[in-house]
């Protein structure tokens, strides 16, 4: 039997439909878009174009202001990096979160050794930036604002509406990395006042290895460095052959999506909430990491104390979760999202993440809080730190042999 | 990360899982490592006086599957040494007998730390021997 999927975070299934919409453009319709004198490449270039419109009716742009990359990782690559080079005349000061995607902060940490200054907000304990503090950091040199829309482990939904209004009021652009918002919460660059940003096809039951970058045309018209040069491709933003199929599919994500999301999202919700009520009704001593109220509707983060998140995943291991514990990470560190948010290294060991999908269903949300309770359970009963905490130890007080 | 067959029948039949009353003289306990570092040992052992066999082990662990295998290995291993036979017990006997990746190596490590810290309490109880030293690694 075939793990039950509630990573959706990490990554969605292809749609059968958004499927559908892309073959033709692998075998009969292979043109090149860029083609201009044959009927190959126009009907390439009719794919893309519906494609861009797609797109740019689910986030409330343009068509005109949609360039297409190889996922979010280029696109924010290309959105801090191009505005760093543009504007390096005007500033050489980014604002970033200590909670982003290391797409943005490896970003970022390149831009400082060129000689750029980088200002990393921290978070507050609901995983949510604090708007004084992010005016604060404002200075004259500041060019770009890089915040996420929800992040990627605790979907927690920053405030994105008013971070886009003070930077207008303080004239600095706006990037968002909106990779795990689009598709799943209404995304408006207009009333949001984006000026850049960052979506992904595979995010939204689109294909991998294809996404966009929104960038602003008016009010005001934002210019990048390109980070890719060849062919002049996409306004000159990003050169390269468009991937047809991978557009395609791109384009059927968003327009799925954005017809869905009214009761997807409501369904999601449900079944988020249901997961959450029946594993705190049955379990003690869970905490949900992240604000509640701020985020995305399909996903629950959680830690168990006293049960290690490595441990707990080899017991579910008919069940695709991911954990912020160290011993799931390549870099043997627990989550620095979660620490973030004030949370001790014992208590990030002990959390799971679960993304609940479209395809997903209420029986297997049974399932997995019952898995879920039961492995708790078993691991509890040989944890020494549930036996002493049943014993009433204060475990903080205790004289631990670090290693 | 793929587990050893090993490693996965212990952690799905954990042996030896428990704790004995730590105040009692015959009891040695050993409890290493921190919940910030992500694993917690607690092995305990139950040792006769008069012959130095150790009769019994029992152990609770806070930890990854590699670190749960290891520490329950142990408590196996523990029963029916002599507290000195014991002392023997090195960490890449666990590797091997797990096949644990380089990755878990500290699993091993901590439950040989284990095993010493459960005899020097023994041996403190008792009044022989060297007095416990704090573990440190």
């Amino acid at each position: 039997m075939k793990p039950i999927y509630f990573d959706n975070h990490a990554t969605t299934p292809v749609d059968p439909r958004v499927l559908e919409a892309m073959l033709p453009y692998f075998t009969e319709h292979f043109g090149n878009a860029a083609s201009r004198n044959h009927s190959y490449g126009w009907t390439a270039e009719d794919a893309v174009e519906k494609a861009r419109k797609q797109i740019a009716s689910l986030i409330g742009a343009t068509s005109k202001e949609i360039v297409f990359t190889s996922g979010a990782s280029e696109s924010n690559n290309l959105a801090i990096k191009g505005v760093a080079e543009m504007y390096a005349e005007k500033g050489n000061h980014i604002i970033t979160a200590a909670t982003e995607h290391k797409a943005t902060l490896d970003t970022c940490k390149h831009l400082e050794k060129k000689g750029c200054r980088i200002t990393y907000l921290p978070v507050k304990g609901d995983g949510l930036i604090d708007l004084d503090m992010l005016r604060d950091a404002i200075t004259d040199k500041t060019i770009l604002v890089s915040i996420m829309y929800a992040n990627n482990e605790i979907g927690v939904v920053q405030p994105i509406a008013e971070i886009g209004k003070l930077c207008k009021e303080k004239g600095v652009l706006f990037h968002t990395d909106a990779v795990q918002a689009c598709g799943k919460i209404p995304v408006n660059v207009i009333a949001d006042g984006v000026d850049l940003l960052s979506l992904s096809a595979h995010k939204m039951y689109g294909p991998k290895g294809v996404g966009a970058l929104y960038v602003r045309r008016k009010g005001p018209r934002v210019q990048l460095t390109a980070q890719m040069d060849g062919g002049g491709h996409e306004r000159g933003m990003r050169s390269g052959t468009l991937n047809v199929p991978g557009i395609a599919g791109l384009g059927a994500a968003c327009e799925i999506s954005q017809n869905d999301m009214p009761t997807e999202s409501v369904r999601l919700r449900g079944l988020r909430d249901r997961l959450r009520a029946t594993l705190e009704a049955n379990l003690e001593e869970v905490y949900i990491n992240g604000s509640m109220e701020h985020r995305l509707p399909h996903n629950l983060n959680m830690s168990f104390a006293y049960v290690e998140g490595e441990s707990l995943l080899m017991g579910i291991n008919d069940i695709a979760v991911s954990s912020g514990s160290a011993c799931t990470s390549a870099t043997l560190e627990p989550s620095y999202v979660l620490k973030a948010l004030g949370l001790g290294d014992d208590m990030a060991h002990t959390s799971i993440r679960f993304g609940i999908g479209r395809f997903n269903t209420e029986e297997e949300v049974d399932y997995v809080a019952k898995k879920m309770i039961d492995v708790v359970n078993k691991l509890r009963e040989l944890s020494p730190l549930w036996e002493m905490f049943k014993e009433g130890i204060d475990l903080s007080k205790v004289q631990w042999t670090a290693h | 990360m793929a587990y050893s067959d090993k490693v996965v029948d212990h952690y799905n039949n954990p042996r030896n899982v428990g704790s004995f009353d730590k105040s009692r003289a015959d009891i040695g306990t050993g409890m290493v490592g921190a919940p910030e570092c992500g694993d917690v040992m607690k092995l305990q052992i139950q040792v006769n006086a008069s012959t130095g066999v150790i009769e019994d082990a029992k152990f609770k662990t806070f930890g990854c599957g590699s670190a749960i295998a290891s520490s329950s290995l142990a408590t196996e291993w523990l029963k029916g040494k002599t507290v000195d036979q014991a002392l023997e017990i090195k960490n890449t006997d666990i590797v091997n007998e797990l096949s644990l990746p380089p990755v878990k190596i500290h699993c091993s490590v901590l439950a040989e730390d284990a095993i010493k810290a459960a005899i020097d309490d023994y041996k403190e109880k008792q009044g022989a021997g060297a007095p416990a030293e704090a573990v440190t690694h």
